[in-house]
């Protein structure tokens, strides 16, 4: 079963129906300790960064989704649940996140439409073509963004995903069983209902 | 790169397409949802289903129908239509719906754009501007375009941008339901002047029209109604055209 976290962020249910219509069990739970029976995790989100922080630590999600991540239990981040993996974001000052990806979240620049909006394409790291995660996704593949802070990570290796938006930004990550989608794969047609797909047959 | 959007709309009137469809091989034409499925496997790049329902009492029918395409569409989907306040945006997102288009209820009280933004993230927020030409000048209408605001197109558009609109939709009232093309120049002013995408609406008739709109009328995206629906265009054909011209353009 995967947990779909609920902290008061953004709309979870997306991502519940785009899991059942693939017949992937998944249950929207507001209770930490639901995550130590799940065997994986979404953790889903829109908004700001520091308020989704401040509402994951009064649930009492930060400590349980950290230790359930180092435990080796399957988590997947979406858009600013993807940001919220990483050390520190700068948006409206400075938030620390969980830290389970290293570097930080920084502002498009303004010789770009703010928020990125819309169908974009992927450029898969090629170290990691053959993932899993990747099964019958290829680079040219369009997903669906809407973001205006986007992931720069300290280390190449934990990027999954590359797309061009005025400059080329990470839009996925992946280290060992923690990943982040910056994109919405649950609003993404085929291409974000395979990822999904790929994901729940991680978990199982 | 970033991909040019093709958006078809649905005028929903308790909880019906209204404008009939020419799609022989599903079930129930004038089923939103079904159509919004359609649409989606045809290549929709995202949809618009707006309430055209005139009573309040029949909102539920409509939450309903948002409900039911959120369970089964996976593409993104604005709701307009009687968005009065933030807890009207709270409803729709509620029910599923990915953005909100206000209109009317964004000129009465400009602070409801601050308030959504704020509460829900400019991202969902919409603002949906019917704009006319008066001896040279484009104005913002209210009530199908009978009542000018007095408000300037472009004055209105950057103060919807500055209080926190995520993206702007320009329905040309000149050129809407003539099919004679999108009033292109309009589009591609309004498009260099915001940071944020602006959505053209308005005048398509044919497949050449979503071309100029999106590369002379520099759209991000091109909005629709009537030629899906009667089947003059074909969806995943203009698509093909776009993206035959060169057009950054998702293909099913």
């Amino acid at each position: 079963m995967i947990a779909i976290i609920d902290y008061g962020a953004g709309n979870l249910k997306n991502v519940k129906h785009a899991l059942s219509t693939l017949k992937i069990d998944a249950r929207i739970t507001a209770n930490p300790s639901d995550l130590k029976e799940s065997s994986g995790i979404v953790l889903p989100g829109v908004g700001a960064f520091g308020e989704a922080m401040n509402r994951l630590e009064k649930a009492g999600f930060v400590n349980e989704i950290k230790s359930q991540a180092e435990r080796g239990q399957p988590l997947l981040g979406i858009c600013l649940g993807m940001q919220l993996l990483f050390d520190r974001s700068f948006e409206y000052g400075e938030h620390q996140g969980l830290g389970l990806i290293k570097g930080d979240i920084v502002r498009f620049q303004d010789d770009v439409k703010v928020p990125h909006m819309g169908w974009n394409q992927l450029k898969l790291n090629g170290a990691k073509k053959d993932f899993a995660i990747n099964s019958q996704v290829g680079d040219q593949d369009y997903v669906y963004f809407v973001h205006s802070y986007f992931a720069r990570p300290k280390h190449r290796e934990d990027i999954l995903h590359e797309t061009e938006y005025g400059m080329t930004f990470t839009s996925a990550v992946q280290r060992d069983n923690v990943m982040g989608m910056q994109y919405h794969p649950e609003k993404s047609a085929r291409v974000g209902m395979q990822i999904l797909k790929n994901f729940g047959e991680l978990v199982t | 790169m970033l991909a040019k959007r093709v958006i078809p709309c649905l005028d929903v009137r308790d909880g019906r397409v209204v404008k009939g469809t020419k799609f022989a091989n599903i079930r129930d034409v004038a089923d939103p949802v079904e159509l919004g499925k359609k649409y989606s496997e045809q290549g929709a790049d995202e949809l618009v289903f707006y309430d055209i329902t005139a009573s309040f009492e029949k909102r539920g029918i409509f939450l309903d129908v948002v409900e039911r395409v959120s369970e089964e569409v996976h593409i993104p989907f604005t709701v307009g239509g009687g968005i009065r306040s933030v807890e009207d945006f709270r409803q729709v997102l509620k029910a599923g719906a990915d953005k909100v288009s206000v209109n009317s209820a964004a000129v009465a009280d400009p602070s409801i754009i601050d308030q959504a933004a704020k509460r829900f993230g400019n991202q969902c927020v919409v603002l949906s501007i019917d704009a006319k030409q008066v001896d040279g000048e484009w104005f913002v209408f209210v009530k199908g375009g009978r009542e000018n605001t007095g408000r300037r197109l472009f004055e209105w558009a950057r103060e919807g941008e500055e209080r926190g609109a995520g993206e702007v939709v320009l329905n040309v009232m000149d050129t809407d339901g003539v099919k004679q093309g999108y009033e292109c120049r309009v589009m591609a002013e309004l498009s260099e002047m915001l940071n944020i995408p602006v959505v053209a609406s308005g005048g398509a008739g044919q497949s050449e029209h979503f071309l100029e709109v999106l590369t002379e009328g520099k759209a991000d995206a091109a909005l629709a109604a009537s030629v899906f629906h009667f089947g003059e265009i074909n969806l995943p054909d203009l698509k093909q055209y776009l993206y035959d011209h060169e057009l950054p353009i998702r293909l099913g």
